[in-house]
């Protein structure tokens, strides 16, 4: 770890501030950064801590949605998005309890790593990502592997997720490392079914389209039956060969609509 | 009714009060006072030329004591292998030279080019950074096929290519080998890896180095499994320090599994340079570092030839294995493939026949050595993999096969130079049916069928050789070292004991079980004996723990010398009894004399030891401590019957271990409830194995599984309850205890079971697989489904 300065501030404002110095780096739950950071692999010149912002902390429900603060751990989403079952499993089955109770959605959603859970979700779910200076759309929002449309020094601040009639979302893990080998989040709404899908993609999160047109008509798992997805653009590793990866879409996708609820 | 204490009792682990509450003493918990740190350097290519190392920058950061390159340790010797193979044409396997910090060329990630050393850490890694190092990348040697073809690249240019060895085992055997494949019934062949792994311990590598110029004596303490070898290997052929200026102090060691046997190149630095600086000097391996600088196990490619008759009897066994050295000889990394390997490859069975070829072959790669098991996993995944392979060619039954074909009478010379002394394995593999429920598999397979998934049933049987092993035997097989063990009986004048042993305990529970025999020759309590180990300068010789061969070994040792102990203790005891010496009976800790009611209790005879006011002076000397060394006649052969059964998820080709059962022979058990440890740590390791652990490369020498995001270690969710049972007891002949080791059977036993697994529930499915390589992870179950 390089050395840096550290500032805690308590408001969005304070943090706005802080993060004007050059390299400043927000820092979430650190989950991804600190180890990032003990490898030497970045040396911001500061960091600014948003885990005492009590503002961006915390799961509301209004509007027909419910509106998660960008510093919550996936431990408060897990016990507190009760009104979104399908959020809530996914927060409950990220890393493990050390991760859950450190982790944050806001952190997730800025890092966007390509096998991240959260993604998957506010993609499908049409949420809104709240900064300290703007509204950005979840279509707009994720712009490839660990590439968003944060401009330098924003700030994640809210997540307001509407609430689907019937939603899931299933994950395939990597074997070490437990991420999202592939994970597909299915998720039905009034005008229509949305399919996110994470960890497969070298282009990070993205919509099936093709699905989602399929599963509006008819929401069942034989709905996708005739459908396939095609390897080119998955991720090819260790793991998985990137047909493997195309071929776990379609089951994950399918196991989702058959476990949504 | 099991015993409460003694041998045969589950007496608790006492070491585990202080490793469950925080208070172990590891290596890492020594800070002495003046310490520096150092931080290694380490090549980030496979392969390269160092052009130049200029170190001139880096030395004038903070904190900088002292930057060690290749050229300090010029003149000083490098590391040394402790194991030389002879060839299949008498000549000796090719050595190259090992330096402590890189001369000349660098030869796999993770190579020491140079050494920082600095007040703190972080100013070291700092300096580490602004040292500025010329290296020319070359060619990297990495599959060993390529490795051995024409104009390969060299790791090492003079050795003039890349084969260390090619060892033929029978050599004598070959032709009548041949020719037994050439007009066998039917030939069933197999060609398999044995993945490269990494040994992961709980607690990474470390090394302080210390220096006393007022005597001139140096310490080092490391995580090591046996300090004696160490002190050795270090002091004799490293560094020149004569034996009683070096001591090796290894503390407690949080897991060993193999890797830390060796002599390694940190601990030499360390030691080196606390002396050139006068000042102690630590090093602490990160996660990261581990997994490019510990030595990495298995990495076997092997083709398998088994030959029977026309009435399934074995006829015949032919092997051909590539052996992946890496880039320099670990310290018994030549042993492992061959002595370790070729000599288990007869198994459970009377396979008359049986020749083996072993290429050792050096890669651009971190050198691979003994791990847990250490070539007999290698031995019985194929042989138990191909015995299941002909099982399904011939439609037989693959547990009548093996019953077929098992040795039944002991002692048995095998066609591969061991005698195993005793075993039954038909009593094991009966107990294995009954434990295992073999046959409730069909109605197991229904009910995962009725859910969607494939079942399958995979058994294997294996041998092992432990508790390594005659002295004289391995020396001819080019063993630099002895391998008995050592050990100290102190009795202390008011009873109590410190039994000062050769053997390292570092999860193997010995603080607990070596107390339980001694207590149970003299009758007096466990809490009264404590074992000592790990002290260079408080222990007697020995040659550590590996190999299964602690209680084995290091206990026999300990058994000859208490029985000293007892023999003087009797004299005492008939000289405070007046009685005949030949009249005295020890029980229950007190003295007695035959046939009379006079007694004297065990504190009495040692507080006479130590003040000998009424003593006979004239016969025998005061004190009561005694040394044995004991080396062991044979190696001796645990064996067993594992089954596992699976469930493969046809959509995604997840493979989940529903059952394990285990069969051991232990020969006599010291303590039943470390014995069941041991066995359920091995499982997870073998299951690790087979379905998730894949240390791999890329064409460039580059590790892909360089940390736990990539390399997949199992955890307890993905082991299920284990049905072990060790009751078949067919005791060793050849040591005082009987005992045979437990440490590495589940290890060793488990992967081919797993894949014979898979393999049947793939084809209970109509899919014609016949084998999946390891790891069986997800993505190659559903290649093979899809091939």
């Amino acid at each position: 770890m390089y050395n840096f300065d550290f500032e805690k501030p308590s408001t969005i404002a304070d943090a706005v501030s802080a993060m004007a110095a050059e390299e400043a780096q927000a820092l979430g739950g650190g989950q991804t950064l600190i180890p990032t950071l003990k490898q030497r692999l970045a040396s911001p010149s500061k960091l600014v801590s948003l885990s005492g912002i009590a503002e961006m902390k915390g799961v509301c429900e209004a509007d027909g949605g419910i509106s998660v603060g960008g510093a919550t751990t996936h431990a408060t989403v897990a016990a507190e998005a009760g009104a979104y079952p399908a959020l809530a499993a996914l927060a409950s089955n990220i890393g493990d309890p050390a991760v859950r109770n450190r982790g944050t959605i806001g952190g997730s959603l800025a890092n966007n790593d390509p096998a991240a859970c959260y993604p998957s979700a506010a993609l499908a779910s049409g949420a809104t990502i709240e900064t300290n200076s703007r509204e950005i759309a979840a279509d707009d929002y994720f712009q490839g592997m660990f590439t968003t449309a944060l401009e330098e020094g924003e700030i994640i601040t809210n997540v307001r997720f509407p609430i689907p009639e019937a939603a899931s979302y299933q994950k395939f893990e990597q074997p070490a490392s437990r991420f999202a080998m592939v994970g597909v989040f299915v998720a039905k709404y009034v005008d229509g079914v949305r399919v996110a899908v994470t960890g497969a993609s070298e282009d990070g999160v993205f919509r099936w389209t093709e699905a989602e047109e399929a599963l509006s008509g008819n929401f069942s798992a034989d709905a996708v039956e005739g459908l396939s997805v095609s390897g080119d653009g998955m991720i090819s590793d260790l793991h998985g060969s990137g047909d493997y990866r195309a071929h776990l879409v379609k089951v994950l996708t399918k196991r989702a609509v058959a476990a949504a609820s | 009714m099991p015993k409460d204490s003694g041998i045969g009792a589950s007496s608790k682990r006492r070491e585990d009060v202080r490793f469950l509450t925080g208070q172990g003493q590891y290596t890492d918990d020594i800070n002495i006072h003046g310490q520096t740190y150092v931080h290694f350097v380490r090549s980030d290519v496979a392969h390269g030329k160092i052009n130049s190392i200029d170190t001139s920058a880096a030395e004038a950061m903070p904190g900088v004591v002292r930057i060690f390159t290749g050229a300090d340790f010029e003149g000083i010797g490098g590391l040394p292998c402790g194991w030389q193979v002879t060839d299949r044409h008498g000549e000796a396997m090719k050595e190259p030279a090992h330096p402590v910090l890189a001369q000349g060329k660098v030869r796999h990630v993770g190579d020491p080019i140079a050494a920082v050393i600095a007040e703190s850490l972080e100013q070291a890694r700092d300096a580490g950074e602004a040292l500025n190092i010329d290296i020319e990348e070359l060619p990297a040697v990495v599959d060993m096929k390529a490795a051995l073809s024409e104009g390969s690249a060299t790791v090492h240019d003079d050795l003039g290519d890349n084969l260390c060895y090619d060892w033929g085992f029978v050599e004598e055997n070959k032709g009548a080998v041949d020719e037994a494949i050439k007009n066998a019934a039917h030939v069933t062949t197999l060609e398999l890896v044995n993945n490269r792994l990494v040994a992961n311990p709980m607690e990474p590598r470390v090394a302080v180095g210390d220096y006393n110029r007022a005597n001139d004596e140096s310490t080092l303490y490391t995580t090591s499994q046996n300090p004696h070898v160490i002190r050795l290997l270090m002091g004799a052929f490293v560094l020149g320090i004569p034996e009683h200026k070096l001591r090796v102090v290894a503390p407690d060691v949080g897991g060993g599994f193999g890797t830390k046997i060796f002599h390694y190149a940190e601990e030499a630095f360390c030691t080196f340079a606390a002396r050139q600086i006068n000042r102690p000097v630590k090093w602490t391996a990160s996660r990261s570092e581990a997994f490019i600088s510990d030595a990495h196990g298995r990495d076997h490619v092997t083709k398998i030839e088994l030959a029977l008759d026309a009435d399934n009897n074995f006829t015949a066994v032919r092997t051909e294995t590539l052996a992946n050295m890496g880039a320099y000889l670990s310290t018994f990394a030549p042993s492992v493939p061959t002595w370790l390997h070729g000599t288990l490859m007869a198994g459970n069975y009377k396979t008359p026949l049986i020749y083996v070829n072993v290429k050792a072959v050096f890669t651009n790669t971190v050198p691979v050595d003994a791990y847990r098991g250490a070539g007999r996993p290698e031995a019985t995944y194929q042989l138990e993999r191909v015995i299941d392979k002909a099982a399904r060619e011939l439609g037989v039954d693959p547990i009548a096969l093996r019953r077929q074909n098992f040795i039944t009478e002991f002692p048995y010379a095998t066609p591969v130079a061991v005698e195993y002394d005793t075993g039954n394995y038909v009593a094991t593999m009966d107990k294995l049916e009954e434990i295992a429920d073999i046959s409730g598999f069909e109605a197991r397979r229904k009910a995962s069928e009725a859910n969607g998934k494939l079942r399958g049933l995979g058994v294997n049987c294996y041998i092992e050789a432990c508790g390594i092993a005659p002295s004289n035997l391995v020396g001819q097989l080019g063993a630099r070292a002895g391998l008995y063990d050592a050990a100290t009986v102190r009795v202390n004048a008011t009873g109590s004991i410190s039994v000062m042993v050769g053997a390292h305990s570092h999860g193997q529970g010995h603080e607990t079980a070596f107390p339980q025999v001694v207590a149970e020759m003299l009758g007096i309590d466990e809490s009264m004996i404590e074992i000592v180990h790990g002290d260079s300068s408080k222990i007697p010789f020995g040659m550590g723990t590996y190999g299964s061969r602690s209680i084995a070994v290091c206990g026999s040792a300990m058994v000859r010398a208490t029985e000293k102990i007892i023999n003087k203790a009797k004299k005492i005891a008939s000289h405070l009894l007046e009685a005949s010496e030949a009249d005295i009976e020890l029980k229950d800790g007190q003295f007695t004399v035959a046939g009379t009611d006079k007694s004297c209790a065990w504190g009495d005879v040692t507080l006479a030891a130590y003040v000998p006011h009424n003593y006979p002076l004239d016969n025998i000397e005061p004190g009561l401590e005694e040394t044995a060394f004991y080396d062991p006649s044979n190696f001796t052969y645990p064996s067993g019957a594992y089954a596992c059964e699976v469930e493969v998820d046809p959509d995604t080709g997840k493979v989940t271990v529903e059952r394990f059962s285990a069969a051991d022979d232990f020969g006599n058990i010291i303590n039943p409830m470390i014995v069941t440890g041991q066995v359920h740590g091995g499982l997870a390791q073998g299951i690790g194995q087979a379905l998730m652990e894949n240390c791999a490369y890329d064409e460039n020498g580059q590790l892909l599984s360089a940390s736990y995001m990539d390399y997949a270690m199992p955890r307890a969710s993905d082991v299920p309850f284990y049905a072990v049972d060790h009751s078949c007891q067919t005791p060793c002949t050849h040591n005082p205890l009987g005992v045979k080791g437990c440490g590495e059977a589940g290890a060793i036993g488990s992967p081919p079971s797993v894949v014979n697994a898979v393999v049947d529930a793939l084809q209970s499915a109509g899919h014609n697989v016949t084998h999946i390589d390891m790891p069986v992870s997800p993505s190659r179950v559903w290649a093979a489904m899809n091939s």
